[in-house]
């Protein structure tokens, strides 16, 4: 392996968070503790699903839209491009995601701090990516909402997001955050990244340009997969 | 242009609205020939089973392939490969699949018939990777090259036990006879 090569693979170890942070103490119980073991990329990791749009409804990529009546909140649009290893975006790809309302509550059981629910707001959205890569939701701004974990623990506002790359070595689940939030510094989650310059890449940059004057505001997150870049397919391409 | 990978966050407790959808379960559709039920618990490091996990698999059809764009239903009919199931509430996933045959590598070394294995959790910060071999393939899985690799006292963490079914699989997240995981 070259310098270069080794010193990437230095830097890459601090991107992704490690299993235990037990700052977040959600982890304490659940992180593995043996070392992993290697998995050289066979057939099995370098192939995966291939969805499309074949599970998309018409309206799984506006929020706002999949009720009777508007959802309440600060309308946004979030937008970018998915992309691979390599920086080449990926196309047709499965994008979801999913969040809390403009109060900072699910709609789920578990969720039962005091905020209240929008009747016009699952919180769920499904949409694949174009021919360069990228993607576009129309949805709310997130509330910020309280977790427990430590005293008067706040989760910054978020979007969870999950993603499948062209291969099961891409598969990616993360939250993207919004600017110049103040929760951050208290968050663990956001700052169990090591490299704080890989935490930056989790928030997404507002875009006066993309705004919808009268209408709404616009976020753009781009997101760059780590993984391996050759699938079986692309050798039948080649 | 972003300089680099984006890193990981957990999946959080409420994937549950996102996430799961009704036919996920299923990588074969009901009444398939041959199917089967994988089933098991995800566990914590004090035994406790983890309710707010969601499991995904990845596999080959029984004749080795995957469900590739390039052979669209050419293996099996309706099998998609993958499947993704919550543990909703108690811990538990179900998919119903049909069992993998051997795959071919590049290399020309054979792999015992496996499942590639996603969980995903609150707390963790990534998910982990693991493999599901199956009990009754022992001489596929002496001469397998991926559990060649690990650790012989540990191996037992990846083998499925038949039951009436299909196949049990638990996920033992930390702690004694924690689950063999992998880096990919």
């Amino acid at each position: 392996m070259s310098d270069e090569a080794a010193a990437d693979d230095v830097r890459d170890a601090h991107i992704d968070p490690p299993y235990l942070y037990p700052d977040y103490v959600g982890t304490r119980l659940r992180a593995p503790l043996q070392p992993l073991v290697a998995l050289p990329s066979r057939l099995t990791e370098l192939s995966g699903p291939v969805f499309g749009g074949s599970r998309i409804g018409e309206l799984d990529n506006d929020l706002t839209a999949q009720h009777e009546g508007e959802a309440l909140g600060q309308r946004i649009i979030v937008y970018g491009r998915l992309l691979g290893p390599g920086g080449r975006p990926i196309r047709n790809s499965l994008v979801e995601v999913w969040q809390a309302n403009a109060g900072g509550r699910y709609r789920h059981d578990v969720d039962q701090h005091p905020a209240p629910l929008d009747p016009n707001f699952s919180g769920a959205g499904r949409c694949a990516t174009d021919d360069d890569g990228r993607f576009r939701f129309i949805s709310i701004k997130p509330g910020a909402y309280p977790w427990k974990n430590h005293a008067n623990a706040w989760r910054p506002a978020h979007i969870h997001f999950s993603l499948f790359g062209r291969n099961f070595t891409q598969r990616l689940v993360t939250q993207m955050y919004f600017p110049d939030d103040p929760l951050f510094a208290q968050d663990p989650i956001f700052n169990s990244i090591p490299d704080p310059r890989a935490r930056e890449r989790l928030i997404s940059r507002f875009d006066l340009s993309n705004t919808v004057p009268e209408w709404a505001l616009a976020f753009e997150f781009d997101i760059l997969l780590g993984g391996r870049d050759a699938t079986p397919l692309d050798e039948d391409d080649a | 242009m972003i300089a680099g990978r984006t890193p990981s966050q957990t999946v959080g407790p409420f994937f549950a609205i996102g996430l799961p959808w009704a036919e996920g379960p299923y990588v074969v559709p009901e009444g398939t020939p041959g199917a089967i039920w994988l089933r098991g618990t995800v566990y914590d490091g004090a035994g406790d089973p983890v309710p707010d996990a969601m499991v995904e698999t990845w596999q080959a059809g029984p004749e080795g392939r995957f469900a590739q764009p390039r052979n669209p239903g050419e293996e099996h009919a309706g099998f998609r490969g993958f499947g993704r199931a919550s543990c909703e509430p108690e811990g538990e996933y179900a998919i119903l699949t049909v069992k993998p045959g051997g795959v071919a590598g590049d290399d020309g070394a054979h792999e015992a018939p496996h499942i590639d294995v996603s969980v995903f959790a609150r707390g963790l910060l990534k998910q982990v990777v693991t493999r599901i071999y199956f009990g009754d393939e022992e001489a596929a899985n002496a001469a397998d090259p991926v559990l060649a690799a690990v650790d012989p006292g540990r191996r037992s963490t990846l083998i499925a036990r038949p039951t009436e079914d299909g196949y049990g699989f638990d996920v033992r997240l930390q702690g004694e006879r924690e689950t063999v995981f992998f880096l990919v």
